[in-house]
């Protein structure tokens, strides 16, 4: 497999973002390891969301470098066209599904514009995502807002594998999904990663996914990145933030109860 | 990087073997259905087909999908068919792919194309039907809050009123009164460059006077109005719907009808009547300054005239229609932001569908007001 030969699918050195005079991310380092899922957490408006957006393109950032696949990524306004045939697959918050499309067209739209190919061929790619993430084909005919919550997560999350990127970024994936969808689909981007080889890059608060399907957990406070690490050791972090984060009393509940 | 794809087909007796190499991924996606394609015949000659994938050094989904699609086709024509050589990094890849697209369902027959545009024809009838049904729901329940506005004028929402009297009403006024100045300035020219030819310039002043009174002050104005307050009250509650605010609203225990639609309505209703005025002054105006500068008619004279044709009748026919006229505008604009369903596509068409209704019900009650006024002569 030639794409191994780098070991790093994310290099971030010294990345530097901010808006106005307020700096949200300050000399933050992380590296993202080839085929593994890395968990990112912190607090709401700590800038997780905008490290992601940083690294994808969406974000101007001030100073700093961002490598991905040992390649060099520009700077936000001419990102969008290195993103050539899908290095990477994005899973917006709220599924980002163009309401009038089709599940269907919605799945097809990058093949459509990044590739040529018949359209039988398309359906039946289409269709067999659709199945990858446990939908039925009957489905592929229904618009996005006739979609349940989860329905939606799953079908942003085939467009996102559309062309079979080496990076999946998921923005939240199982927030707004009970806890046996969020299991689910837990369940399934552990077996999408294993069967696609894939990188999971995964913004969430859910404790249970950062248990069950991260392979690493690196928590992001004030700015950078505070710890890093299986989970097990983020659990004995000295870090105040991050034992405030794993030893407060939400997380005390998912432990049963000592008497 | 990503090396060329190949695929060679060894015939050897009955059986077939197939030997894809390369990079097996979507990007050579083109190349992949071309080869893929060109071995189709000889596979459905040959009895056994075999596929070795030990040559493939990148596979992604299509790639694998297009290599079983390959032996399924054999599969299908009742030969054997095997996969063999698959790589361990993806052997769950090939698994995965094995289980999808087996059971497609069946296309829904196309219907026949005549039955179709009847259905449609005889849908949107009983649509007809529905918005009539809509409209007077609307109108009732708006009469309704109103009675409860009269009973304790305190619930009325006062703040809201005027917020909505001040955007759709002064904040109107300038693109008004350009309107209705270049409308009369250019009836006044047509007029006077048709007129001549008779020698009755003149009587241009009177059909500006009228005109501009009677139909096209109140007609433009209205038009003017559906076009912009009533399609940004349907994005406005239709927006709010989508979010779930009117819910949120109605679980307060607040009429969303009396607190969103009332003022709304009613703030057009009021300022209606007043940028009708306000526009048919200004067209006025516009056929004054074209009267002098372009049919040398002094002011003196062309106001002169005016006081000759005109009457109070002619002020009160466009007058009158302006309130009617701007509760239908704001009824459709208020009922179709609210018949706006989750998606943002559904809040773009209803916002088209209230511009276009109110447009089409402003003409067609000005033809009832015709008629009316005509009938008792005024």
């Amino acid at each position: 497999m030639q794409r191994a030969a780098e070991p790093f699918a994310i290099r971030v050195r010294d990345l530097v973002v901010g808006f106005g005079r307020q700096v949200v991310i300050d000399h933050l380092s992380l590296d993202v390891r080839r085929g593994e899922i890395l968990g990112l957490v912190g607090a709401s408006g700590g800038g997780k969301s905008v490290l992601m957006r940083t690294i994808i393109g969406l974000i101007p950032r001030w100073g700093g470098e961002i490598e991905v696949m040992g390649k060099p990524i520009g700077d936000a306004p001419d990102r969008a066209t290195q993103n050539v045939a899908g290095q990477w697959g994005i899973l917006f918050q709220q599924g980002a599904l163009f309401s009038s499309l089709t599940v269907r067209q919605n799945i097809q739209f990058p093949l459509r514009e990044n590739l040529v190919m018949s359209q039988a061929l398309m359906n039946e790619i289409a269709t067999a995502k659709l199945e990858m993430v446990g939908l039925a084909p009957e489905d592929g005919d229904k618009f996005p807002s006739e979609l349940s919550g989860g329905m939606t997560k799953r079908v942003a999350l085939a467009r996102a594998l559309a062309l079979d990127p080496a990076i999946v970024f998921l923005d939240e994936p199982t927030s707004g999904l009970d806890p046996i969808s969020a299991g689910d689909f837990d369940a399934l981007i552990k077996t999408l990663q294993k069967t696609l080889g894939l990188t999971v890059f995964m913004v969430t608060h859910d404790l249970a996914s950062l248990n069950t399907v991260c392979d690493r957990v690196a928590a992001l406070a004030d700015g950078k990145i505070v710890a890093i690490g299986p989970m097990r050791e983020l659990l004995q972090s000295e870090h105040p933030w991050v034992r405030a984060y794993f030893h407060g009393k939400r997380s005390q509940m998912l432990q049963p109860r000592a008497s | 990087m990503a090396s060329e794809p190949v695929l060679t087909a060894t015939p050897s007796g009955n059986l077939l073997e197939l030997r894809p190499e390369g990079a097996w991924i979507a990007t050579n996606v083109a190349r992949l259905e071309d080869l893929t394609g060109a071995v189709v015949p000889e596979l459905d000659r040959s009895e056994t087909a075999r596929v070795n994938m030990a040559g493939v050094d990148e596979l992604d989904t299509l790639g694998a999908w297009l290599l079983e699609k390959l032996s399924r086709r054999a599969a299908s024509a009742g030969h054997s068919s095997e996969i063999i050589g698959i790589a361990d990094n993806y052997s769950s890849l090939m698994e995965e792919v094995r289980q999808v697209n087996r059971h497609n369902p069946a296309p829904t027959p196309a219907p026949n194309p005549a039955l179709a545009k009847l259905g449609d024809l005889g849908r949107a009838s009983v649509g007809v039907r529905a918005d009539i049904a809509v409209f007077m729901e609307m109108l009732g329940a708006l009469f309704m809050s109103l009675i409860g506005v009269m009973r304790r004028p305190r619930t009325l929402r006062f703040t809201s009123l005027v917020y909505q009297l001040y955007r759709v009403g002064w904040q109107a006024i300038p693109i008004m009164v350009l309107i209705t100045f270049l409308i009369g300035a250019i009836i006044a020219q047509q007029g006077f460059f048709h007129f001549r030819k008779f020698g009755a310039e003149s009587y241009t002043v009177d059909m500006v006077g009228i005109l501009v009174l009677r139909e096209l002050g109140v007609l433009i104005v209205a038009i003017m109005v559906a076009g912009r307050s009533g399609s940004s009250y349907t994005a406005e509650l239709g927006s709010m719907k989508m979010r779930e605010e009117i819910d949120a609203l109605s679980t307060m225990g607040l009429d969303p009808i009396a607190v969103l639609v009332l003022p709304r309505v009613a703030a057009l209703v009021c300022a209606l009547p007043i940028l009708t005025f306000i526009g048919s002054m200004a067209a006025l105006y516009g056929g004054g300054l074209v009267a002098q500068l372009y049919g040398d008619m002094s002011p003196a004279i062309y106001i002169a005239r005016l006081h000759e044709a005109l009457s109070v009748t002619s002020f009160k026919v466009g007058i009158l229609k302006a309130p009617f006229m701007a509760l239908v505008i704001g009824i459709v604009a208020c009922s179709e932001g609210l018949r706006v369903q989750g998606s943002a596509e559904s809040l773009g068409r209803q916002t088209t569908t209230s511009v276009v209704k109110s447009i089409f019900l402003v003409i067609v009650l000005d033809g009832f007001f015709a008629i009316f006024f005509a009938s008792i002569g005024m």
